[in-house]
């Protein structure tokens, strides 16, 4: 069937959609309702997919649908950055959703229906929030993203689980509002919240105050920081680690923490553009911002002894990379800063599904409780290596690559300190990965691992191939979806369509 | 023919069903509540064809319908006035009410075993004050019918609990007062221009806008219909008669009876003062639109504290009407637009909430929040997904309509410069999620105790009752989706 391609973005967002009412009427007959999965996440990925060539030409697809508020169209374009982080959200599902698999079964979790179905839900929003054409569209998934992940966090409904989704909410429904209040005073002075590659072009050359912009981009900052995990506004995170572990590896380290990042892209490249940024000196306090976090979280990841609460310390930190790479405003800063967008999902997403794996077998949550895990989990514990080599940057993983480029993006612009807290930061990554690792492979392991084998190829599989990923796009970094390219397009996107510097 | 005399036939329709419900119920008591709601229904379709109408007229460069009253010309006789913002009104009062109606079939048994026809008979007259006030184009006879909807409104309070009628008492006396408030200050206005009719009354105003006499006359309007709308510090009736009395009459009272009264205000602030006549000479509109945000905060801070679900819908009622009263008061065409629009919005969201919380006031007997568990999730699967959707709505969290109305009087805000009550529209948000999420928290995840939550049978209302609420909170989904044109119709409203 061929299908008009400015509908492909629409459908996209749709698939996993209609798959919401299959699943729960499928509720009883649990290898159908998970087929429902697998056959939307596949749909989605092969759409998304089909988008490629086109964004690798920096075509836009797609258009405005309706007037979704006056004045205001609801927009689904899929432009490279749309595509890209589209791709990586649509083809982690597929892996995501044969854990999930393994994962819920294997630990008997209950209420697997509204699991799925909710996990359906938040995948829609992902996929909205990446096409949105403007920064309206982008609010409408943004809070429905909120909302659809709300159930994921609160899963096991104990007392924790519920604290730790209060605070979520919180987090996530106060920033929405600013974003939507940072919208409608945008809206009021340019009368567009269209997202053009360069920034706004009705925002260069209007005679805004310094103060207004100021105020407008804090509000929105603030907006897409939260999820972004941006100190001081990270602590939901950790908390939401209260999920269950398919939750932590997709969402809260893949489609909503990236969101947040991909938000602070769109703000910062495609609304206000790097030149106004620059003028009012709203760069260095993202910049400030993000190097700290980064530094700090890596301090406190050396703290946490729970190994969700590690990687989620982890999260908080490589999303700060992210951001420093956009705050830097150059080429390879903005080149690294996507790199990496897809770099730590791909890694961080195995050292989740590793986690999860430890703990439906072991029923083990704690690092100091892995000793010598290895050598009855031997696969869990290569991809958790790989993952861990990754982040701490050592190469040929694809981790190495997007945080050279980085590295390269603060001496273009001359920031020799961030230089320093990258460089800092990546040892600190290895200081608290590495005993993780060596735990695992050299300590002597205690009787109860004794009966215990690896886990479920449900869950080893997809572990394993995203480790393999990881690998393959170090090596490749085009090999089958044309990443490195992808994010070239972007960069040049954002640097060549009226962006100034 | 259906044209010409319009305006009168939505008073006329009423009065015939009142009195065919009186009738008919001293043979077959079960008449009463078909009967109501067809009458409720015949006039939303009127409302319907009267907004039809109107557009065409409009799009036409016709003026609005007017009906004088046995033939008499204006300002003699009394006339109608069908125009865009009447026609909006009857629209929203009569379709709500319909649906109400419709839905209190299924609730009849547990509160008004006796007496159906009374009942019915006087929510009809109720309905008939209400679209009177609308319609008329006549300051004395909108007191007229004011009263007549508070008196019926009265009588409807006080049938409910052992408190009920101590609330209806309470509101009957504030109620007066307002109403006589109000009386007093269309006597002032017209012993200064000699008239009634509103629009007579709009071309003197600018004449004689100087003069004291103007503002103490409007004062003493605002004030009373105040009370009618519950504007901030106003309110002191509103919460227990809501809470207090049976659960059918807070479901048709608390979403359309205060907004009627702020039709009035929008009549009497921006119509027949002029927005701009109004402000040039005295700074009133400032002063409501700052109420109105006091009211917005209270209503929302005292709904956190609440530990009775209707005594809860009550405040937050309190803060909602403040959105419209405040959207009012900015007088710019984006706020006035988004008070417009919530007045649609929150008179479905409330109708459904006060749906909902009356099929647990029937099944559970009580509405106290400290009771609610994930048993109710078991027991009333439908009953609160649909809680659900109108709680999202009243957050206003997008695609619900209740995210677009906010949306326009944020804009109206800014429009205005007016930072405080953009900042009070915002944090107001927070605090409806506050209430709506720690119920949606206990229903959904709050343990019922030793049994697990899914040992609980259903035990949901008929279909009679789970349909309507639902029905209109569907409704809240599909108005967030095509808010655009509603929204280009309403600001087209904002008389110039």
């Amino acid at each position: 069937m061929m299908v008009q391609s400015e509908f492909i973005p629409l459908l996209a967002v749709l698939v996993s959609l209609f798959a919401i009412p299959l699943i729960a009427l499928s509720s009883n007959r649990p290898n159908l309702r998970e087929a429902w999965t697998f056959i939307a996440a596949l749909i989605k990925f092969g759409l998304v997919v089909s988008l490629i060539p086109g964004a690798l030409q920096g075509e836009t697809v797609g258009g405005a649908l309706f007037e979704i508020a006056p004045g205001l169209p609801f927009e689904l374009e899929a432009d490279p950055l749309g595509v890209f982080f589209a791709l990586i959200a649509s083809g982690l599902w597929i892996f995501t959703s044969a854990y999930s698999i393994g994962y819920m079964r294997g630990n008997s979790e209950v209420k697997q229906t509204r699991f799925f179905a909710a996990f359906a839900m938040s995948l829609s929003s992902t996929i909205g929030v990446a096409f949105a054409g403007n920064l309206f569209t982008f609010i409408v998934f943004y809070e429905i993203l909120t909302l659809s992940t709300y159930p994921l966090v609160v899963h096991k409904e104990s007392d924790a689980a519920i604290q730790a989704a209060r605070k979520y909410l919180t987090y996530t429904l106060t920033a929405g509002l600013l974003l939507v209040a940072g919208a409608a005073l945008l809206y009021m002075e340019t009368g567009t919240l269209d997202f053009e590659a360069g920034g706004l072009a009705a925002l260069t050359t209007s005679t805004l105050s310094t103060g207004k912009l100021w105020v407008i981009f804090i509000l929105m900052f603030i907006g897409v920081g939260v999820k972004a995990g941006v100190m001081p506004l990270h602590s939901w995170l950790p908390s939401a680690m209260a999920a269950p572990t398919p939750v932590s590896s997709l969402l809260h380290a893949v489609a909503v923490v990236k969101s947040g990042v991909f938000g602070v892209l769109r703000v910062s490249g495609f609304v206000f553009g790097f030149g106004v940024l620059q003028q009012i000196g709203a760069d260095v306090l993202m910049m400030v911002l993000s190097a700290f976090t980064l530094t700090v979280a890596s301090f406190l990841a050396f703290k946490q002894d729970n190994l969700k609460r590690r990687l989620a310390y982890s999260t908080v930190g490589h999303l700060s990379y992210i951001v420093l790479g956009v705050s830097l405003m150059t080429m390879s800063g903005v080149l690294g800063s996507v790199l990496h967008i897809a770099a730590h999902a791909t890694m961080k997403i195995t050292l989740f599904f590793c986690a999860g794996a430890i703990y439906v077998n072991l029923h083990k949550d704690s690092i100091s409780q892995l000793d010598g895990a290895a050598k009855v989990m031997p696969w869990t514990f290569a991809a958790f290596t790989i993952g861990a080599m990754g982040l701490t940057g050592i190469p040929p993983i694809n981790g190495f690559f997007s945080k050279w480029t980085l590295a390269l993006g603060t001496i273009e612009a001359a920031q020799w300190i961030p230089l320093g807290l990258l460089i800092l930061s990546g040892l600190m990554n290895a200081g608290y990965f590495f005993p993780i690792v060596a735990r695992a492979y050299f300590k002597p392991g205690g009787q109860d691992l004794e009966g215990h084998g690896e886990a479920n190829p449900w869950m080893v599989v997809p572990l394993v191939s995203t480790a393999l990923l990881s690998v393959i796009f170090g090596l490749f970094p085009n090999a089958f979806v044309h990443i490195l390219d992808l994010a070239t397009v972007i960069m040049e996107q954002i640097f060549h369509s009226g962006g100034s510097l | 023919m259906i044209e010409a005399n319009l305006p009168a036939m939505f008073v006329v329709s009423y009065i015939s069903v009142a009195l065919l419900i009186v009738l008919a119920g001293v043979r077959v008591k079960q008449s009463a509540q078909p009967l109501a709601t067809m009458g409720a229904l015949v006039a939303a379709l009127l409302s319907f064809v009267g907004w039809v109408v109107v557009q065409a007229h409009t799009d036409a460069g016709f003026p609005a319908t007017r009906y004088g009253f046995g033939g008499w010309a204006p300002p003699i006789g009394i006339e109608f006035v069908l125009d865009g913002l009447s026609a909006f009104f009857l629209m929203v009062v009569n379709g709500v009410a319909a649906v109400v109606l419709w839905h209190s079939a299924g609730n009849i048994d547990k509160h008004l075993d006796a007496h159906p026809p009374t009942f019915y008979a006087l929510a009809t007259l109720f309905l008939l004050g209400l679209n009177g006030m609308i319609l008329t184009g006549d300051l004395f006879n909108l007191y007229v019918f004011l009263e007549i909807s508070s008196l019926s409104s009265y009588a409807l309070i006080a049938i409910g609990s052992r408190q009920a009628p101590l609330a209806a008492f309470r509101y009957l006396i504030l109620g007066t007062v307002g109403g006589t408030l109000y009386l007093i200050g269309v006597g002032f206005m017209y012993a200064m221009t000699g008239t009634l009719n509103m629009i007579d009354m709009m071309a003197i105003i600018p004449l004689i806008a100087q003069e004291p006499g103007v503002l103490v006359a409007l004062l003493l309007m605002i004030i009373g219909i105040g009370v009618k709308a519950a504007l901030f510090p106003l309110y002191g009736w509103l919460p227990e008669s809501y809470t207090q009395t049976n659960s059918i009459s807070s479901a048709l009272i608390a979403p359309i009876g205060t907004k009627v009264a702020a039709y009035v205000m929008i009549r009497i602030l921006l119509y027949v003062f002029g927005a701009t006549e109004l402000n040039a000479v005295w700074p009133l509109s400032d002063a409501i639109a700052l109420l109105a945000g006091a009211g917005i905060l209270f209503g929302s801070v005292m709904a956190i504290l609440q530990k009775n679900l209707k005594r809860m819908l009550a405040f937050s009622s309190i803060s909602q009407i403040g959105y419209i009263l405040m959207g009012v008061a900015l007088m710019n065409p984006l706020a006035f637009a988004g008070a417009l629009f919530h007045v649609l919005n929150h008179a479905l969201m409330k109708a459904t909430l006060f749906m909902v919380s009356s099929h647990l006031e029937r099944q559970e007997g009580s509405v106290d929040i400290r009771d609610f568990n994930d048993s109710y999730r078991v027991k009333y699967p439908w009953s609160m997904a649909t809680f659900t959707l109108a709680a999202i709505s009243m957050i206003g969290l997008p695609p619900m309509a209740g995210f677009f109305s906010k949306w326009m009087l944020a804009l109206g805000t800014i429009e205005a410069g007016h930072w405080i009550l953009f900042g009070v529209i915002l944090s107001s948000s927070l605090l409806n999620a506050v209430y709506f999420f720690g119920i949606l928290e206990k229903v959904y995840l709050r343990r019922s105790g030793q049994k697990e939550a899914s040992k609980h049978p259903m035990n949901e209302v008929s279909w009679g009752m789970r349909l309507p609420a639902l029905m209109l909170a569907l409704t809240l989904l599909v108005f967030g989706f095509i808010n655009a044109p509603i929204l280009e119709v309403l600001q087209s409203l904002f008389p110039t």
